[in-house]
């Protein structure tokens, strides 16, 4: 199939950067980031610059590719990394548009390329069950419930791409926090620092330049790993106990 | 002595390695001896102690977070953008323990007789034992940090079977086990670095150690965004770098997923051990055409309730759904009854290699066979297969476009992982004083074959358990002192050297036609199957693959900022010398070890033949320049509890 690429190119994070045509010819069975790296190899044997994109384990579960696929964080596809979006969704003759995510909280780096390491400082803030190595009690000292667990796992599976980020018109970091909010919040291990968990969570979410969330509703949408809006309302109501607990 | 084939020398012949350090004694006792023997730092001179770690995977991730708690000061490095992103990650279907939760049998013991006998009596005793001890104490750990493990309905934890292994011992979490253990890492992980023990560099590649009297100190890293080289001094430095399966090209591996760091340090003395011991994952997305870029896995824990079948007529094109029972062949199940479609790894890609040799293959290419859910939908219903794999199905329709609850899975085998490394003694310690390995940079615990469900727990033991004791001794018999200058100064000649070279080449290749070049020859001759005329041959198509690199590769853009084909150039380079100790190790291993399979050393009916009087040990490389013939140490390996048997799974 035969498609026209319009590609954000940004040298650096002070460049203005701006759209830029190509044109690739691709088998429908490639993913998306095979087409790129296709017309990457094109760039370089045309002594061309290739274009900067991230990307990993392309399997749909490291959570470092991203792209703004026509508008829509990771492409058309629902619950879908763009690692595991194929072309065989696009049309022949298509003009696909990519773009880098776009937040005041994820600077480009460069051409599509963006730092998210604000999340990981969400998570230094206490996205985390203290746990010193070598003190845990044996595995079955404490039961999790199934329902719990099971619900717990859904909101662990977010990898942290920073889809929900790049879909919301606030540039809002609500569904990253509040899935591990409610990922630690609903199991036993997790409930001595559940309330001071929250709070601080939300504190550095704010300071690193995150919107509010005013519920949406496109982060859940965005999300390849389908995590429900509901965990924001947990998240909502952790976060008002931790103020009057105060 | 050196051997002499077709009067070209192959490699020369080295002192063997005499001690491994594992103390002696029973077998059970071996680990708490070395805990108590091991000198410990004073509380007040950890925060003094500098250990660089390089990679936050599992093991890296767990090293990190573990030695800051003890109060170490971590400077930990990775090249993604964020430590959660590790290969680790990836691992889908679960981590062995010793719990006996299922009152199956099971015990330490049987564990790690499972695994040597797994590893084809290839791998160390006090090793194995020592994995099977602690893994019990990782589950807790993990339960511990919030890990959500699958649950029965009484709050307690689940556990399933894997390939190889006849009790329930696996326990997960859906098939993103390697995810939720590595979130719990890396929680632990961002914990110590807001308590300020850790000091992470993201986006930064390791590409040297700076040396001094012949001991690590140091590393030389790349700041990827901007280019800059610069120097970390530590008092010791902890490889966490993963596995080299990338050498292949199309591998099951992340696209980062390189041997640079292994590599480099193997230059400076550090000995590389079993590089030929490969281990093909017999279920994978087979290869769909000539823009792939790597392989998917899909876990082994769907061989639980799939039952693999191809037609029994070469050349039956017919749907899978046409084709009545009477005429699929179920060939797992037919020839090895006792484990059918639970055969460990190897003699499942195997056996799958067979049919389609034969022409039994289905699906483009006929490079496949049918792993089927009918028979399971039918028995548990599908929402019960959904419950338990839905992740996997829908991951497999996405890639393929086809609907596995309908028609069956294609899968073939592909290169998974490496059970090769850096040589290491039995507290990690590399051959060069202050380096450690862990992890699956190291090649430890494995031997010839890993069984699913290991490799995690390796990771997880080397760096929340192993690691925090061992290098507390090397630390406790210090000083390590001041580094000098000078040994600084050249590690990073030797980085920007390197860096100039591969920008000033400026050929017409780019580095993926040579990657993807060396990949297919790798497979083609140092593959699932080996021979002596085709590691022959690679060894003259190698060398002049890499002579060819070097004039005709095309490096664009410079060195001043992110340069992508820069990050890549560098780990192919690598990849091109490793691959030619790939192939010396395979061919002077004249016999077939789990993954190793050697076409001339087969039994009767073509399973692999083992020869323990002539290869029963470790094959340690130590490097001794390039284009030159390395130098073979070997460890031998004794085996006073669990003795060598002919491995049958018939």
């Amino acid at each position: 199939m035969k498609l026209t690429l319009r590609i954000w190119r940004q040298h650096g994070p002070r460049d203005r950067g701006g759209l830029v045509d190509y044109r690739v010819e691709i088998s429908p069975d490639a993913s998306f980031l095979e087409m790129l790296d296709v017309l990457n190899e094109e760039l370089v044997r045309t002594g061309a610059e290739p274009i900067a994109f991230d990307h990993d384990c392309r399997e749909g579960i490291c959570g470092m590719c991203s792209l703004v696929i026509d508008g829509t964080p990771h492409g058309p596809e629902r619950a879908t990394t763009t690692c595991q979006l194929h072309m065989r969704t696009f049309a022949d003759g298509d003009t696909i548009t990519v773009e880098p995510w776009r937040a005041k909280a994820f600077p480009v780096v460069k051409d599509l390329v963006v730092d998210r390491s604000a999340f990981d400082r969400i998570i230094q803030s206490g996205g985390y069950i203290t746990a010193p190595t070598g003190t845990a009690p044996e595995a079955h000292a404490i039961p999790v419930p199934k329902p719990d667990a099971d619900s717990a796992f859904q909101a662990a599976e977010c990898i942290g791409c920073g889809a929900c980020v790049a879909a919301c018109p606030n540039g809002s970091a609500m569904l990253f926090t509040a899935a591990k909010v409610t990922h630690l919040g609903l199991l036993p291990q997790g409930q001595p620092e559940r309330y001071s968990r929250v709070a601080a969570m939300v504190e550095t979410h704010d300071e690193e330049g995150f919107g509010g969330c005013t519920n949406t509703g496109e982060c859940t949408l965005a999300c390849p790993k389908e995590i429900p809006q509901d965990v924001i309302g947990r998240l909502n109501r952790d976060l008002l106990r931790s103020v009057r607990q105060r | 002595m050196s051997e002499n084939h077709d009067s070209a020398i192959l490699y020369l012949d080295g002192d063997p390695i005499a001690d491994t350090a594992a103390p002696v004694g029973p077998i059970a006792d071996r680990w708490t001896t070395r805990t108590f023997e091991a000198k410990l730092v004073n509380p007040a001179n950890k925060r003094k102690k500098t250990v660089i770690v390089i990679g936050t995977g599992l093991a890296g991730g767990a090293a990190g977070a573990t030695l800051g708690e003890q109060g170490y000061h971590v400077v930990q490095f990775c090249f993604q953008d964020s430590p959660r992103r590790a290969h680790s990650i990836a691992a889908q279907g679960g981590i062995n323990a010793a719990k006996n939760y299922r009152n199956d049998g099971d015990s330490v013991h049987r564990l790690f007789y499972d695994t040597v006998k797994g590893g084809d009596y290839r791998s160390r005793e006090s090793n194995v034992h020592r994995l099977a001890e602690i893994s019990t104490r990782i589950i807790d750990q993990c339960v511990a940090q919030g890990v959500p493990f699958a649950r029965e309905y009484g709050g307690l934890l689940d556990n399933r079977s894997f390939g190889g292994t006849q009790v329930s011992r696996t326990f997960y979490a859906r098939g993103q086990t390697g995810q939720q253990l590595l979130l719990g890492a890396y929680q632990a992980l961002m914990r110590q670095i807001d308590a300020g023990t850790v000091e992470l560099h993201a986006r930064h590649e390791m590409l040297d150690l700076i040396m001094a009297d012949g001991v690590a100190r140091g590393v030389v890293v790349r700041d990827l965004i901007t280019g800059e080289i610069k120097s970390y001094t530590a008092d010791a430095v902890v490889l966490a770098s993963g596995g080299y399966s990338n050498v292949y090209f199309l591998s099951t591996n992340a696209m980062g997923s390189n041997v640079t760091a292994s590599w480099r340090a193997h230059k400076h003395g550090a000995y590389f051990a079993n590089p030929c011991f490969t281990q093909i994952h017999p279920t994978c997305i087979p290869v769909s055409g000539d823009h792939q870029s790597k392989l998917t896995l899909m876990s082994e824990s769907l061989r639980n309730d799939g039952r693999v079948w191809v037609p029994k007529t070469v050349g039956d094109h017919r749907e899978p759904g046409d084709i009545p029972e009477t005429e699929r062949d179920y060939y797992l199940e037919r020839v090895y009854p006792a484990f059918g479609n639970l055969v460990p790894r190897d003699i499942a890609s195997r056996a799958a290699k067979h049919v389609c040799d034969e022409g039994r293959g289905v699906g483009p290419g006929g490079l496949g066979v049918y792993l089927d859910f009918a028979d399971a939908i039918a028995r548990l219903g599908r929402d019960a297969v959904e419950a338990k794999y839905g992740n996997l199905f829908q991951m497999y329709e996405r890639i393929t476009g086809e609907n596995p609850y309908r028609t069956p899975m294609r899968i073939y085998p592909a290169v998974h992982y490496t059970m090769g490394g850096l040589w290491v003694d039995y507290d990690l310690r590399s051959t060069i004083p202050g380096l450690f390995v862990i992890g699956e940079a190291n090649f430890s615990d494995h031997g010839a074959n890993r069984l699913g469900a290991s490799a995690l727990m390796q990771g997880l033991a080397d760096g929340y358990f192993v690691l925090p004791t061992t290098l507390g001794d090397y630390l406790a018999r210090g000083p390590q002192g001041e580094v000098p200058a000078a040994a600084v100064a050249a590690a990073e000649a030797r980085v920007r050297s390197m860096i100039d070279r591969l920008l000033s080449v400026r050929g017409d290749r780019t580095v993926d036609s040579f990657h993807r070049e060396l990949g297919h020859l790798m497979w083609e001759y140092c593959g699932m199957e080996r021979t002596e005329a085709g590691l022959r041959k690679a060894l003259v198509l190698i060398p002049a693959l890499r002579a060819e690199f070097w004039e005709r590769v095309t490096v664009p853009g410079s060195g001043d900022d992110l340069n992508q084909s820069l990050e890549r150039a560098g780990r192919v380079a690598d990849f091109l010398e490793l691959a030619e100790l790939m192939v010396v190790d395979a061919l002077h291993r004249t016999e077939s070890a789990g993954g190793h399979f050697r076409a001339e050393s087969q039994t009767a009916d073509g399973e692999a033949a083992r020869d323990d009087e002539r290869f029963a040990y470790v094959a340690a490389w130590e490097w001794n320049g390039a284009g030159r013939p390395p130098t073979l140490h070997r460890e031998a390996l004794s085996f006073e509890y669990v003795h060598p048997s002919t491995r049958s799974y018939k």
